[in-house]
């Protein structure tokens, strides 16, 4: 390790009366982590102090390397989507969309608009749940625990949210290549009025308890500061970059999915410090709430559900019988009922939910089951030896994680799997500035600075 | 947008480069690595590019590209199964730069212009790969060449101390070349499996 | 304590057993998604403190149950051996999420594929993460193991599983 020289230093301490005037001191080597109390990931950060300043900080990583990159490589384009879950695993529908668009990008193929407008809503979502989680975080550290149970609070509704659409409430697996799994349903905007008016109540709550409050103000602000230029000269992006008056924000600069019809606005802050950060989070999670209202209101109507009085219902595994007897004029005009686990994927929802690519996404379970070219379909996509074959090309496709840039870098050799897929992970930038942003500030607001860079394990060590 | 930043840097370097492209809109150049610093220089200082912004910085090993086999439901009966064309793309990619294992790939963005680009330059050796390091240019690249080094193998001229950063200290070998199994395991603890 | 044991102690024993499943010390070594769910578990909607586990004890040497919570690398098993051995018995282990049960879908290079084969398991919770209820139930199973440790004794260390050489 560079820091094993404990040096013996003078130090110019105050003498009191009788006292002799030197006094010899060393700095001392604390080993913090990797298993410590915040609960934010696994990193051990060795700290020389000086009393309690810190004057230098080694960070040493890596403690959550599960081979994501490795796994890619084994598993086909699709089944990449699971592992791009648990990236960053408080906003996970982001990490699933990036890499979906960066593989589209690379097919050249693109999504109907319906389908983008639910990524959207969906991925900012999942950024409210990520700020929500690491403004909770750093608050309850800081003491503050009240907080963190009104957050996450406000998280668990935003989770029923997000169940109500995919089915699951962290690692959903959502989007796919070439669409989304499920449309949403069709009564998705009155909950969702109502999950975001209690996290508005929630934010304003935390405000009211930590914006003006002496102790939190005086412990963030002017902590773990740095200048616009050191960030963007270590690759900082994200709410960490626009805390420092820097403004760059990828779903404006480079906007992608219908992020340049929607109106809204990026905070950027000044001093670069804790508290800057946090103002900055805190307003994010509104503008979100703004962009997912914009954007329920403007989406493209979906298809309403085949209503079951027209369409005479039909069990699917009757269907599936039928149809493999020949027995067409049976099921004609039927609609199958499916397990709940297919809903919002039906024929009815197909053309808003997938890319008219049939090399690409999978048939609706009614062709499956109902006519040979969906049945050719399916089988042309699920079988070794076929699949999802790419043209052979590299792409980088960056979109706005809840940390910054997240860019995902796939090339294909035109097999069922990724030849290789690199992702830029956001936190790794602002990790390796750690050790210059703890420097000179004190044991105690190394609590703060850390829990506002967000490290988020999954996706730093990926 | 794209074809200018290409222009841009091969008047400028008209014996660096290569080649270069604009796959799916993506500028891409690709340099003869004795050239890095001064390209990577160029796009940071050059009024016109600002490069403000080393995105990212990864490598390829292209050891097996075009050679990995397909794998067919039915191999082991012997029916061999003619794989599904590639779904076809009317402005093919040119290929993997020819000749190297290796490539290291930058991405360069300026939050001026916003534009990007993206240089891979091809490692010469294959036995003992070692590129020029950009950390005198930007800090940031210090542990994203960590992370080659850790992956890849590739060393990295000028760093100040290349060691891993993911992988424990006594791990052998390079996890994500393709000659090294997704399944070989070096524990530090506990029974091999 | 034997099977033999007289009437005294064994209400004794239940007697224990009792004060120590409602006293639950727990360690959640945490370190990936599952570190999510473990959050929601603990926190008001899905609240721990009722079955008297809500409060985390961030040391091995005051705590009594170690919940390894998410995927443990292989940098990271030695200091999770570590912390589990400077744990004063009785101690408790639970494997949360199927990172920690069986090394889950990361079957690699990087990956413990399952900390019982560093450690002893008392309780798995699968699920990739699980639901707070599957938490919560893990947690009473936990409980009737905790109250049922003076019927069976002190139950010894498993054996480790057997070593798998490379193919």
């Amino acid at each position: 390790m560079p820091i094993e020289t404990i040096s013996t230093t003078q130090g110019n301490h105050p003498t009191l009366p009788g006292e002799p005037p030197e006094l010899d001191t060393r700095d001392m080597l604390l080993n913090i982590g990797p298993a410590h109390p915040a609960m934010h990931g696994i990193v051990r950060i060795v700290a020389k102090l000086d009393g309690e300043q810190i004057e230098a900080a080694e960070v040493e990583i890596g403690y959550l390397h599960r081979g994501f990159e490795k796994m890619a490589e084994v598993v086909d384009y699709n089944g990449v989507i699971p592992y791009t879950d648990r990236l960053n695993y408080v906003s996970p529908v982001i990490n699933n969309m990036g890499y979906c668009m960066a593989v589209e990008k690379l097919i050249g193929i693109s999504v109907p608009e319906r389908c983008h407008y639910v990524r959207v809503i969906l991925s900012e979502i999942s950024r409210i749940t990520d700020h929500l989680t690491c403004v909770g975080a750093t608050a309850m550290e800081l003491g503050a625990f009240t907080v963190f149970l009104y957050m996450i609070k406000a998280r668990e509704y935003l989770w029923d949210l997000v169940e109500m659409v995919t089915g699951a409430r962290l690692t959903v697996s959502y989007c796919r290549v070439g669409g989304v799994k499920a449309d949403l349903p069709d009564d998705f905007a009155e909950p969702c009025r109502e999950a975001f008016k209690k996290t508005r109540e929630v934010l304003a709550e935390a405000d009211g308890l930590l914006t003006r409050n002496r102790i939190f103000v005086d412990r963030m602000s002017g902590t773990g500061v740095i200048s616009a230029e050191d960030a963007i000269a270590y690759g900082i992006t994200g709410p960490f970059l626009r805390s420092t008056g820097a403004d760059y924000d990828v779903r404006k600069d480079c906007p992608y999915a219908v992020y340049d019809r929607l109106d809204f606005d990026v905070p950027v802050g000044s001093r670069g410090d804790n508290m800057d950060r946090y103002l900055v989070r805190m307003e994010e999670m509104e503008q979100s709430m703004r962009i997912v209202e914009q954007a329920i209101r403007d989406m493209p109507q979906g298809p309403i559900q085949v209503d079951p009085g027209t369409g005479r219902p039909i069990p699917a595994a009757e269907m599936v019988d039928l149809a493999k007897v020949g027995d067409i004029g049976a099921i004609q005009g039927g609609s199958a009922v499916t397990c709940p686990t297919l809903e919002g994927s039906g024929q009815s929802q197909h053309s808003s939910i997938a890319a008219d690519a049939k090399r690409v996404f999978f048939p609706p379970k009614e062709d499956t089951y109902g006519n040979i070219e969906g049945l050719m379909q399916q089988f042309k996509l699920v079988m070794h030896g076929h699949g999802v074959r790419a043209p052979k090309g590299e792409v980088y496709f960056p979109v706005e994680g809840a940390n910054g840039e997240l860019g995902f870098y796939v090339v294909s050799d035109g097999n069922g799997s990724a030849y290789r897929v690199r992702c830029r992970p956001p936190c790794f930038a602002i990790m390796s500035a750690l050790s210059k942003l703890l420097i000179g500030d004190t044991i105690a607001d190394m609590t703060p600075t850390f829990g506002s860079v967000n490290m988020i394990g999954g996706e730093l060590d990926r | 947008m794209s074809a200018d930043l290409i222009e841009v840097v091969k008047d400028r370097f008209p014996d660096a480069v290569s080649d270069s492209h604009a796959y799916r809109g993506d500028a891409t150049v690709i340099l003869r690595p004795e050239s890095l610093l001064a390209v990577a220089s160029f796009l940071k200082d050059d009024p016109a590019l600002r490069m403000n912004f080393l995105m990212d910085l990864s490598a390829v090993d292209y050891s097996t590209y075009g050679e990995r086999p397909t794998t067919a439901f039915f191999a082991s009966s012997g029916v061999a199964v003619r794989p599904t064309a590639l779904i076809p793309d009317e402005d093919p990619w040119p290929g993997p730069p020819r000749g190297a294992r290796f490539a290291v790939v930058y991405h360069f963005y300026s939050t001026d212009k916003k534009h990007r680009l993206r240089l891979v330059v091809p490692v010469e050796d294959d036995d003992s790969p070692e590129v020029d390091s950009l950390t005198g240019l930007w800090p940031g690249a210090n542990w994203l060449e960590r992370e080659v080094w850790d992956m890849f193998g590739i060393r990295f001229r000028g760093h100040p101390d290349l060691k891993r950063i993911l992988m424990y200290e006594s791990f052998e070998g390079y996890p994500l070349r393709k000659d090294y199994p997704v399944n070989k395991r070096q524990p530090l603890i506990g029974p091999l499996n | 304590m034997s099977g033999e044991a007289s009437f005294l102690t064994s209400r004794l024993g239940e007697a224990i057993g009792w004060a120590r499943k409602f006293s639950i010390f727990q360690y959640p070594f945490i370190t990936a998604c599952c570190g999510m769910e473990y959050m929601a578990t603990a926190c008001s909607h899905y609240d721990v403190d009722r079955f008297g586990a809500g409060f985390p004890r961030f040391s091995p040497r005051q705590a009594d149950v170690l919940f390894v919570v998410g995927t443990i690398s292989h940098k990271m098993a030695p200091v999770l051996k570590r912390i589990h051995d400077q744990m004063a018995d009785p101690k408790w282990v639970v494997a949360f999420g199927v990172c920690t049960c069986t090394g889950g879908f990361y079957d690699n290079y990087a990956t413990v594929m399952g900390i019982d084969t560093i450690m002893p398991v008392d309780i798995y919770i699968p699920g990739c993460p699980p639901r707070p209820e599957m938490v919560l139930d893990g947690l009473m199973k936990l409980q009737d193991k905790i109250q049922d440790q003076h019927k069976t004794g002190w139950r010894p260390a498993p054996e480790p599983r057997p070593e798998v050489l490379e193919s």
